[in-house]
């Protein structure tokens, strides 16, 4: 469950202050599926690195799964990031000299799990993205719709409650992208969390709620 | 649960293979650097060990005793009557074997003079001595025999050359038993040194050998340039040089004006001066390291700024800012051990060839230089690469995935 209480992102640039947040409060549950749109520079990119505790709101609280996790230290939150969130990205950061199963593996490793539990988990999650025969190949060797579903496989290797997806399909063919989002609903369905932040209305229309953002606020919030 | 070498390892390797002209690059400065230590550091106690290899041939466990005193005293009654200082004699180097200690003992004469034979002359360099020289500064004949035992104060007429002294008075012609002129007087040679060359400024090879009490009425004089001591074992050494002095110091009228060089103090002397150039050669070469170190750094800040959208995206799955730390860190200290590796290869490789272009010089390198070159190699490695690991782990998650 996420919980956001009176949160303000407020960025100084020159002498000017920008509310990129502006007393954002809001309740996502288990299973909902949201959509975040708005114009660029209507805060929607600040609010899901806020989510993903890639940023740290200048005041206010964000509480997740019960816990403020606005306090926490730089390691603490690493392990809320790789144990709690998702993240699937427009370019899809690749590590692109690794193949896709190293990058599939990557935050297992970082999480000191044992080798075999993780060929077994990586085994698994190619699977879900129909890649077990992409499984050696890198990066530069995928097509866009595979680099994504790989990015994708990343993100749930660890078993998130949370996802987060920024613009998942702006790179992708119309095709590529229905499979991908297909492949995120899919995991919606079974009780993550999926937000996605996207300027594609079709896109966000999709989303079981939808909430729209203008100028660091949010103007409307509904089905 | 934290993660395991094994895969810093394998992140690491990956990536310096992905970028292999640079990590060539860096490997080579560093290992250059650490040949470099390694064979500049064999040449210094290559240098050394030739200098001890020296003194061994020139007889272990000696003594050598001087007229005079080299140490500056305060108030000496002999120099308050401007006295010289009393001469060795033969008498003297005698009374040394009432020592325990004493094996042996060999008076020294030395002189040049003319010597000729047949009507060819040249100058040579005379030795008086006795028999007991040959044991102590062991000397190997060539042909012959050396200077016959007996009583040192008796003369005789036999003498020992050198071989270039034979072959440049008797050419091809035999040269034993034939009598050679030396000042006003005639000796006949029973022995012929092998070829031995250089020792210690000495060459061997041209001079020739008499009877000490020939000597001294050759050089008109009972005075005796060097008495060699052997002590009878390492250990005694001290105690030897002690009796030595006593000895003497009795038989001067309680005055000590005599000096006793031990081999140990002058070998001493050589390796401490050879030993520190040694150390500063190294400490030159070990500079090289430290260069390479700093393209170490060079190379990791543009690995950084070159990889900022993969610390992003690291940071976002889940790795701390201390891992980023140390995922960068154990980069260069991979590329400081590849460098390692080979420089000491290539140092060794090329000592090895070293010594079998001069055999004689026994290049080696010390132990302490390997653990100099490789200490220096992987500190300043992480010296160095600690400001670019700490700048990518301080990086900005945001920011970093936004750069792509």
């Amino acid at each position: 469950m996420i919980e956001l209480i009176d949160v303000h992102r407020d960025f100084q640039v020159g002498d000017t202050v920008v509310h990129a947040l502006d007393d954002i409060s809001l309740t996502m549950t288990r299973g909902e599926y949201v959509s975040i749109m708005g114009p660029s520079g209507s805060g929607k990119s600040t609010l899901l690195n806020v989510l993903g505790l890639l940023d740290q709101p200048s005041s206010g609280e964000y509480r997740l799964n019960q816990r403020n996790v606005t306090t926490l230290n730089d390691i603490e939150q690493a392990t809320v990031r790789r144990e709690q969130i998702g993240f699937v990205f427009q370019s899809f950061h690749l590590i692109p000299r690794l193949t896709a199963a190293e990058n599939i593996e990557l935050p297992m490793m970082l999480a000191g799990i044992a080798p075999l539990e993780r060929q077994r988990r990586v085994r698994d999650a190619l699977q879900r993205v129909t890649l077990t025969d992409r499984a050696e190949h890198r990066p530069d060797q995928l097509s866009g719709g595979q680099r994504q579903r790989t990015a994708i496989a990343r993100a749930i290797i660890m078993q998130p409650s949370i996802m987060l997806a920024d613009e998942p399909t702006g790179n992708l063919d119309r095709h590529s992208g229905m499979d991908v989002m297909e492949i995120l609903e899919a995991l919606n369905q079974s009780g993550i969390i999926l937000i996605v932040v996207t300027h594609d209305q079709d896109l966000g229309e999709r989303a079981r709620r939808k909430i729209k953002m203008i100028d660091g606020k949010i103007v409307s919030d509904g089905p | 649960m934290s993660m395991p070498t094994a895969d810093y390892l394998r992140f690491a390797t990956v990536a310096l293979r992905s970028y292999t002209t640079r990590t060539v690059l860096i490997v080579l400065a560093m290992a250059l650097g650490v040949a470099s230590v390694i064979a500049l550091t064999a040449l210094g106690e290559g240098a050394r060990l030739y200098i001890n290899n020296q003194f061994a041939t020139l007889g272990t466990n000696l003594l050598i005793v001087l007229p005079g005193r080299s140490e500056t005293t305060g108030m000496n009654p002999a120099a308050m009557m401007g006295e010289t200082p009393r001469d060795l004699t033969l008498d003297d180097a005698e009374a040394l074997l009432r020592s325990p200690y004493v094996r042996r003992i060999a008076p020294l004469m030395v002189g040049s003079v003319p010597i000729s034979f047949s009507g060819r002359e040249r100058e040579a360099v005379v030795l008086g001595t006795t028999s007991e020289m040959q044991p102590i500064r062991r000397y190997t004949l060539a042909q012959g025999q050396f200077l016959e035992a007996g009583d040192a104060s008796r003369s005789g007429s036999g003498c020992v050359i050198g071989s270039k002294l034979r072959d440049e008075l008797f050419g091809p012609n035999n040269a034993l038993g034939e009598w050679v002129r030396v000042g006003a007087w005639r000796f006949r040679v029973i022995g012929i040194l092998a070829q031995q060359g250089q020792t210690l400024g000495m060459n061997t090879d041209e001079i020739i050998m008499i009877p000490v009490a020939s000597a001294q009425a050759l050089f008109n004089s009972p005075s005796l340039f060097r008495i060699f001591v052997e002590a009878k074992s390492h250990e005694v050494i001290d105690k030897t040089r002690a009796e030595v002095r006593s000895i003497l110091t009795q038989r001067h009228q309680g005055e000590e004006d005599i000096t006793v060089i031990t081999q140990d103090a002058v070998l001493a002397t050589f390796n401490k001066i050879i030993g520190a150039l040694t150390l500063a050669i190294g400490g030159i070469a070990a500079i090289s390291l430290i260069v390479a170190g700093i393209l170490i750094m060079n190379v990791m800040l543009v690995a950084v700024t070159q990889r900022t959208a993969e610390i992003g995206l690291l940071k976002a799955v889940g790795a701390p800012g201390k891992q980023i730390l140390q995922l960068f860190m154990v980069e260069a200290l991979l590329l400081s051990l590849l460098g390692c590796v080979i420089g000491i290869i290539v140092g060794v490789v090329g000592t090895a060839i070293l010594r079998g272009a001069f055999p004689d010089f026994p290049a080696q390198t010390p132990t302490w230089a390997y653990a100099m070159a490789v200490l220096t190699a992987v500190g300043t490695a992480l010296l160095f690469s600690y400001i670019p690991s700490r700048r990518a782990a301080a990086l900005n998650a945001v920011v970093a995935l936004a750069r792509h």
